[in-house]
């Protein structure tokens, strides 16, 4: 029977070409824009991990109430017996601490006077311990446009555009004023060791990385880090677990009292980071449900066209004894067939422009100029195995629906009218 | 500037407390900075949210318009020094051989981490130019006589739209000053105590400044010598100065 209706379908083009059509088009859709933000928030949660939540976090209470507003004196204290503990404790992340601290980079002139300045960011990780991995994770060594990484204490790297605009090159002193530990106001000397260009409007615009022993020295912090970052040793981000880890972290401490008590934080539970975690969970579901109704609408008009267009033959059909139930079960069929080829047509259509986007990108920089998000500039499609498969549940779900809710008009065909209908 | 010149007010000994208006009573107590020039030695005690920090410094000032300081200990600030001339700002930092100008939002940034910030240092207008005075009651403050004085600004570029001042009415020297914003909100709050008479005008040697938006129990400011009328070197107040 399978392959009498296929017959059907194929030798009667008129018959499946446009629900194909509208298939195909819909599934295409859902692929593409699925990958398109699987790559968009995969990128999103990937670059602040990376710069700035890592999976998990830990610090203290108090800093974690202000986090936004960078409070290093309100950091860890005794940050390597810290540390120690969460190696032992929480196999399988990697720890690291890190300093994060705002302030004016200021370049002197030959008699030392300032030439310029510029607001900056800065990011104090371990960059000198050749088994840290923090270089690789920030991606610093393939961002380098100038210069070298810093090899030595004293050296910091800045970003490209930021260098242009401070004229400043590899291998001028630069002094950092930032707000100290204490409180006060602290000055710093730093050589530039190189520039590098990190792909981030936020960060590109005005970002310094430094050794942390180094901006410990600058920020009066000594032994101390804002935060301790952990990443999973797979590189992915699993938030059950990390929810899990920092749950487990907190309970041990939750008896303790004070406001530098260490806590631990997930990257869901940072700022605006749960809402990416849960669109990047939901999103596949939330894609495919959209489309499955909307094309369930289409394709319920088009099978009411086609059941008018077919009306006669339904009709001849039910004339001649065919059961109403299997005229409407061999209309399903058809429609599964129709949804099959839709799917596997329209998901090929998408993964070709997915494609397209994952390698060649979409430039948003323009768009991103004097933004604070951290997002990418080029936006970049990820396909994934989700998209080989996702486009055939509306696909097929719409066209079966569609042609469920037309095909009840068969039921409500009289057989004692079906030859004044068929003689009309 | 505000802060700290209500906190070096110099006292001249003027009695008995006449039925002044607040302007009056305001000048007053800023003739009692007149002195030419002063040079003290300090103690700057920063009790912060986790520790206590202590700082000696030594400060040259002429009028309101050009002072001098030098941080000599602990050995991590012992160096640091800052020039202030006219409406401008410097620090030299030892650590950095550098001269950096204050300016800016750098200017909201507390002085060596106490109460004080460089903003209040700045503002070396007379209290008379830039407020109208009303006299609001009288107080007393460890047994003396205060009135308090409400000072509204008449200007916009102020950093405190309305300040309190509890005068002794004896010796025209203020025993503590709150700052406030525009909105009403207390911002900085100042006691003055361990009132001295030196050289024949009556000084508080003991200011204590508390940040009301910053935690931690204040910043004690403790003179521990102080004189007047010095003749100081003119090539102090010169930005040489401050890598000498």
């Amino acid at each position: 029977m399978i392959r009498f209706l296929l017959k059907g379908l194929i030798r009667d083009s008129s018959r499946s070409r446009l629900p194909i059509i509208v298939v195909a088009t819909g599934v295409a859709l859902t692929v593409l824009m699925h990958a398109y933000i699987t790559g968009l928030m995969g990128d999103t949660i990937d670059v602040n991990a990376r710069f700035f939540t890592g999976h998990l976090k830990v610090m203290t209470r108090a800093y974690a109430e202000n986090a936004d507003q960078v409070p290093n004196d309100l950091a860890l204290t005794d940050a390597g017996l810290l540390l120690d503990t969460l190696k032992n404790e929480f196999s399988g992340i990697q720890w690291s601490p890190r300093i994060h601290f705002g302030g004016l980079l200021d370049v002197p002139d030959e008699n030392g006077e300032t030439r310029s300045q510029g607001p900056v960011i800065g990011m104090g990780v371990d960059l000198l311990d050749k088994g840290s991995a923090e270089v690789k994770r920030l991606n610093l060594d393939r961002s380098l446009v100038r210069g070298s990484l810093p090899l030595s204490p004293g050296q910091a790297l800045i970003t490209e555009a930021f260098s242009r605009k401070l004229d400043v090159n590899p291998g001028d002193t630069v002094t950092l004023i930032s707000s100290g530990m204490n409180g006060s106001m602290v000055f710093y000397n730093f050589v530039i060791s190189g520039t590098v260009s990190i792909g981030y409007e936020a960060l590109d615009r005005g970002a310094m990385f430094a050794d942390i022993g180094d901006v410990r020295m600058a920020l009066n912090m000594e032994n101390a880090a804002g935060e301790i970052t952990g990443f999973f040793n797979d590189g992915y981000y699993d938030d059950d677990r990390a929810v899990a880890d920092a749950a487990k972290f907190n309970k041990l401490h939750e008896s303790e009292k004070g406001e530098f008590v260490p806590t631990m934080v997930s990257l869901g539970q940072q700022a605006n980071m749960s809402l990416y975690v849960s669109m990047s969970k939901y999103w596949s579901t939330y894609v495919a449900s959209i489309f499955v109704f909307a094309m369930s609408l289409v394709l319920w008009n088009a099978g009411l066209l086609g059941g008018l267009r077919r009306y006669g033959e339904i009709g001849i059909r039910l004339a001649m004894g065919e059961e109403k139930g299997h005229v409407y079960r061999s209309m399903i069929y058809e429609s599964v067939m129709i949804g099959i080829a839709g799917s596997v047509a329209g998901t090929a259509v998408g993964l070709f422009f997915a494609y397209l986007i994952q390698r060649h990108g979409i430039n948003i920089s323009g768009m991103m100029q004097g933004s604070s998000a951290m997002l990418p500039s080029v936006i970049r499609a990820r396909i994934s195995g989700v998209d080989l498969y996702l486009g055939f549940i509306p696909g097929l779900l719409s066209t079966v629906i569609g042609t469920m809710l037309s095909g009840i008009g068969i039921y409500k065909r009289q057989t004692a009218s079906l030859f004044k209908e068929l003689e009309a | 500037m505000k802060i700290l010149l209500l906190s070096l007010l110099l006292v001249t000994g003027l009695t008995g407390f006449p039925q002044e208006d607040g302007n009056s009573v305001l000048k007053k107590v800023e003739s009692n900075m007149s002195s030419d020039n002063r040079v003290f030695d300090a103690t700057m005690i920063v009790h912060g949210l986790r520790n206590t920090r202590t700082m000696t410094l030594k400060t040259y000032s002429v009028g309101t318009k050009e002072s001098f300081t030098e941080y000599l200990s602990p050995p991590r600030d012992h160096g640091t020094k800052m020039l202030k001339l006219e409406n401008q700002l410097w620090i030299y930092s030892p650590t950095t051989d550098r001269i950096i100008q204050i300016s800016g939002s750098l200017l909201r940034q507390s002085v060596m981490g106490s109460d004080l910030s460089y903003e209040d240092m700045m503002d070396d207008r007379k209290l008379t130019d830039v407020y109208n005075a009303v006299v609001e009651e009288n107080e007393t403050i460890d047994g003396r006589n205060t009135v308090i004085l409400k000072l509204t600004a008449t200007v916009t570029d102020i950093a405190y739209f309305t300040q309190r001042l509890w005068v002794d009415t004896e010796r025209y020297i203020p025993l503590k000053e709150e700052f406030y914003a525009k909105s009403g909100q207390l911002l900085k709050r100042t006691t003055l105590s361990d009132v001295k008479k030196i050289e024949g005008r009556w000084f508080p040697t003991k200011v204590v400044y508390k940040d009301m938006l910053k935690q931690g129990d204040g910043t004690e400011f403790i003179f521990n010598k102080v004189s007047f009328n010095q003749k100081i070197p003119e090539y102090i107040f010169t930005k040489a100065a401050l890598k000498q």
